[in-house]
Order: structure tokens, then sequence, then C-alpha cells
């Protein structure tokens, strides 16, 4: 057998003045990176099957491990840099197609950061929000065009019946992940914070566990392509149903679940066979129009008697306003739309890096088109695609997003490192496993605590943000880009944008 | 009476409970001189037990009828009738081991630091909190009472 030309991604590196042999890494490390050997009465390590996890660096309790980049240069080459060439040797070595977890690791622009926010100064006071109220209410789904009210009555009422809403405290969901990319703990971690933080979480196209019934009231219910574990008792636990069209780690790509992890539980909630996969077609082979979308739209929306949002999940492609517009017309009351940054448990690496486009100018799209249309009102729209913090958060309302669904952040609050290996099912934090023995590891308690510290965080950073701006309702703030300066932008992006550039 | 509980369900099996009952229990309590420098360093007075997919630390019950008070022939092991904790007295143990034989948990092991005697776990003699407790990663171990 020829030799691999692969070499080592990663180092460890012991401080053996440290170190204790208390072996917790060799305990902790699902890849077999650290082992004790009693003859020598040595700890060792193979950095070849390190990930970076940081898992062993976290529970060391002597803080005698760290995980380096291993230090062998490639001759610098500004075309051929060792990440080209390293997928060049994996793909000549296997003949297969590159896998990775999470959203994408390439510098695509991230237009966030060339997007600044307003404050108040002199003319236009700003308000304190540890002194004064500030809303972050959010209703999700279809508004009426126009409000009929009763003035004959001593209190008027308002006499339009308004379709079913979603009621946020805080305009951050939780973005779709299935029970089956991620554990029974994690599920309930997210779970648990939607209830406790008035939010929802979303099921991805896991189905939903029975134990899971009990937060109906904050989940969303997907549909997508593979239709797995939809029942009309799925439907009817919900408090809303997403049709998921596309992902934005992975547009036009199906999903694949693999046999390894369908076990007892995961088989009977997507309701197929135990150990076999789970592969979601790349289309809905009833939707090939909007006409057709627009059929299932309704046919889910009589299934559950009109009483929930229905809402169409889409990756930001190149025509994504024109699809966002026939989602809305055809009865959509949720736009969802998952840009290029977006995670996922497992997609073609070129297919990751490669296709769709930022959620910033696929946002900016949208919201403009709608309104262009008339019809801004008819749905809400919802983004997701690497939202990493409060400010961004910020941005996408104040550029017309109504809330942001958060997918890595809440990962990462659960213990995730971003290691990209969700794909082998060996997560060393008990999210993106279905071992028991490493499901453990994420206490469902600690998971719910540290996820609704998160939300309560940005709450608070988006009320400051708010306040700082002058403004104490997100309704005010919602789609109002003239609380927004672009910097570094050419003029076309601008115009995308909608936003006038620093100092103008 | 407060006592130390486990939850199997998301025990890790890192055993980083025995190691910081060693540290607490060492000349130094400095995680690294009491692994590295201590020649008679102790040894944890709680044993994660692990099997068949699940783990969990064992440590002294503290039991209401304790079995090793009884057995114990110099009165070196006691019932304190105030705080409830099974109070273990170095000076008094002969190491007969007795207390070992009779422990219905196996939570009582023969001491390691040479001067023959028994250890137990003695619910970090007054923190509010014993260590083990306070530092297990994955709130596995918790310390309440649950009115037994």
């Amino acid at each position: 057998m020829s030799i691999s030309h692969l070499l080592d991604d990663y180092q460890m590196v012991r401080d053996e003045e440290r170190c204790i042999k208390c072996q917790v890494c060799a305990r902790q490390c699902a890849n077999n990176v650290h082992w004790y050997d009693e003859e020598s009465d040595k700890m060792n390590s193979d950095g070849g099957s390190c990930v970076a996890c940081q898992r062993c660096v976290t529970l060391c309790p002597t803080d005698a491990l760290s995980v380096r980049r291993r230090p062998t240069s490639f001759r610098t080459n500004a075309n051929w840099t060792a990440e080209v060439q390293t997928a060049i040797v994996k793909q000549a070595e296997t003949g297969g197609v590159l896998l990775s977890g999470m959203g994408t690791d390439q510098p695509h622009p991230i237009y966030w950061d060339k997007i600044l926010l307003n404050a108040s100064q002199v003319t236009n006071p700003s308000i304190d929000p540890l002194r004064e109220p500030m809303e972050l209410r959010t209703y999700l789904g279809r508004k009426p065009d126009r409000l009929e009210i009763d003035f004959s009555a001593y209190t008027p009422t308002v006499t339009t019946r308004i379709d079913a809403q979603l009621k946020l405290e805080v305009p951050i969901l939780f973005s779709a992940m299935s029970y089956g990319s991620i554990s029974y703990n994690a599920c309930l971690s997210l779970a648990r914070a939607s209830r406790d933080s008035g939010t929802f979480y979303n099921t991805g196209e896991g189905g939903l566990h029975k134990d899971f019934y009990e937060y109906g009231p904050n989940t969303i219910v997907q549909v997508a392509s593979g239709r797995f574990g939809v029942t009309p008792e799925y439907l009817r636990q919900a408090a809303a149903i997403e049709i998921k069209i596309g992902q934005g780690a992975k547009p036009g790509i199906g999903g694949h679940l693999p046999g390894e992890k369908v076990n007892r539980a995961i088989s009977e909630t997507r309701m197929i066979p135990e150990g076999s996969d789970a592969i979601s077609p790349a289309p809905h082979h009833d939707i090939y129009s909007i006409e057709d979308l627009r059929q299932l739209i309704y046919a889910l929306k009589e299934a559950t008697a009109y009483t929930k949002p229905v809402g169409v999940k889409i990756s930001a492609v190149h025509n994504v306003a024109a699809i966002a517009s026939g989602s809305v017309r055809a009865g959509a009351d949720i736009v969802a739309i998952d840009g290029i940054r977006g995670g996922t448990g497992a997609a073609p690496t070129v297919i990751r890096d490669n296709v769709g486009i930022p959620i910033e100018l696929a946002l900016a799209a949208v919201d403009s088109r709608l309104r262009e249309e008339g019809i801004r009102n008819q749905a809400s729209i919802v983004v997701a695609g690497g939202i990493r913090n409060s400010a961004d958060i910020t941005k996408a309302i104040a550029l017309g997003a109504d809330a942001v669904y958060i997918g890595t952040s809440a990962l990462i609050a659960m213990g995730c490192h971003v290691c990209q290996k969700c794909y082998t099912g060996r997560c060393n934090w008990g999210i993106a496993t279905q071992d028991p023995d490493l499901v453990r590891r994420l206490n469902p308690e600690i998971g719910t605590r540290r996820l609704k510290n998160l939300l309560r965080a940005w709450s608070l950073e988006i009320k400051e943000m708010m306040g700082a701006m002058g403004v104490n309702a997100i309704e005010s703030l919602r789609g109002n880009r003239a609380h927004l300066r672009g910097v570094g932008l050419s003029d076309t992006e601008l115009n995308i944008l909608g936003i006038l550039p620093a100092g103008s | 009476m407060k006592r130390i509980y486990a939850k199997e369900e998301v025990c890790i099996g890192c055993r980083l409970c025995e190691v910081h009952c060693i540290v607490q229990h060492s000349h130094s309590r400095n995680i690294i001189k009491a692994f590295r420098d201590e020649l008679d360093r102790p040894s944890p007075r709680l044993f994660v037990e692990e099997g068949d997919a699940l783990s969990f630390a064992v440590q002294c019950r503290h039991c209401d009828d304790a079995p090793c008070v009884a057995a114990c022939m110099t009165g070196a092991m006691q019932k304190d009738e105030k705080t409830g904790a099974v109070t273990h007295d170095a000076d008094r143990c002969v190491g007969c081991w007795m207390c070992v034989m009779v422990c219905p948990a196996g939570a009582i092991r023969r001491g390691t630091t040479g001067d023959k005697i028994a250890s137990k776990c003695d619910l970090c003699g007054g923190e509010s909190e014993p260590v083990c407790v306070a530092r297990c990663p994955n709130e596995a171990l918790v310390y309440e009472d649950r009115g037994e």
C-alpha cells in the first residue's frame, strides 16, 4: 500500500510541567487523540486525528493542553495554498466528494461589518433602556392590508380578521436543526430555552419526538422534501409550519442522514426503518412551480384549519427576490431566507463554499421587492445564515427583517467549537452525535441555561442600540434603513442594500 | 440532611470529581503540587463507577443507621448528630477495615497515604458545597436535601 500524502492538520501541545496524568483528556476525546501508556507512565497524544474541538483543552484541570496548527510550512504560494493542496490530495486518495459541517469557512464578505448604526445626538434624544420601557415583542405572520374598526360601541373594536401570528418576546428564533443531525439533549435544550424565553425553535426535517410535544406551543415544524415524520399529529402539535425549499449552506441540494445515526428513537420520529439512510431529495417532487408551492401551503393550512402561520424557507440565491415574492403570493405567511454563510450538519464542501449569496444583499433585495409590489405586509421575513451577535440582528431588522434565525450561534452557546466535523457523528460536545456516551455530555439543564443567557444578553444589547438610536420599539426600527450607513462599499452594493454611505 | 447525589444521565465519566477530591484533601490544595510533588498524595474519597455506557460517582451516603459506625471498634466512625454526616477520626482509626467490609455502598477504602487509615467522603468538612459537586463540569453531582 502506498503512503498517504495527507499531513496532520493539528498538533497537541502538552505542558509536561503542568500535566498531572489524570487522563481526563484521554477519557473525553472521541477521536482517541490522547492515551495513557502505563509502561512509561506517560500521557501521549496523536494530533493526526485531532479536529481542534477544544474539548480536552476545556476540561484539562491544569490547563496543560493546547491545540496548534501543525507548524509545517507549505512553500508559500498564493494560488496553491495548503488548503487547496490538501483538498486535492484528499480527493486523489479517496475519489470522493469532500464533505463539511457548519457554515462556510471561506472569507466571503460580511456586509454586517460594513454597515454602521446611527445614534441620537442633541436634536433627537436617546433613550436609556434601563429607565424606560423598550419593546422587543414581535409578531410573525400575515398582516392585513387594512384594518376595519368599529367605532359604534364605547370601546372601538377591530373587526378585520387577523391571521394567525407567532408572538415572540425577542426577535430571535432557533434555526431548523433536526433530531438526528443534533442530539436529543441539544433539541431539548433548544425547546426549553424557547419556551422560557418566549420564542420558537424549529424541528428541521427530523420529525417531532413525542417527548417534545409539551413544547409544541414553541415549536415550528418543518415539512421538507423527504416528508420525514410529517403526520396530522405533528402539524397539530406545532405553533407554525415551515416548508423547507432550501438551506443556505447547500442551496439546491437535499439532505442525507446516514443510517448509522438512525437509531430506534430517530427511526420512530422520522418514521423510517432503523438503520436506513434518511435521504431528502433535492427538490420537493410535488413542487415545480409557484402554483405547486401554493397547493402545499394551502394543503397545510387546510390540515390545520388556518390556525397556524405557514412559512416557506428558501436559500439566498441569485433570484431570491422573485422567489420570495412568488412565495408570498402563493400564501406564505413567513418567508425565511438562509444566506450563504448558513450552517449545516453535512454538505458537499464545494457547494457550501460556492453556492448562494450573502444574506444581507438577499434581505435587502427581498424587502425592497416586496415593498415595491405592495405585499410586504402579507408575510414576515426571517433571515438566517451566520448571524453572530446582537449588532447583526439590529442591522438585519433595520434592513427589513422581522426576526432572525440563529443556528450556529445557538450551538456555540451549548458548547460547539465549530470544528466542522458534524457529519462524523463523533461530536465531543454531545451536540451533533447520537452516541449515548457523547450525548450525555450535553446536560440539557446547562444547555437551556446557556441559550437563555445568550438570548437575554442579546436582548439587552439590542435595547441599548435601539435606545441610542432614540427608538423605543423594535417596530420603529424594522425596515428603517435611514438608521444604517455603509462603509467601504461600492455604489452598487449601497444601492442594493438601499443605504447611504457613511458621511452622507 | 444534605447529601451528594449523582445524576447518571449526565455523568460523562471524566473523573474530574476524583481529581478535585484528591486536591481538596492534599496538603497544599494546589492541583499541580498535589499531583506532582506531594509524595503522600491521598486517594480520592469518591469513585466513578463505569459500566455498559453508564457512569456515576459513588461516595459515602452518610447513612442514618450507618453500619460502619456500628462496626467500628475504636469509635473512629461517628455519626454527627447535628449535621448528620458520618465522620471519621483518623487518630482513632487502627486500620482494621471492618468499615470497608460493612459499607453497603463500597464507599470506604484503604487510604493510600501510608498511615493505614480508612478513607471516606467527609463532605469537604463544612464547605458550602463539596468540591466534587462544585467542580463537576456537567453538573452531574448535586448537593441537596431530598428529605431522606
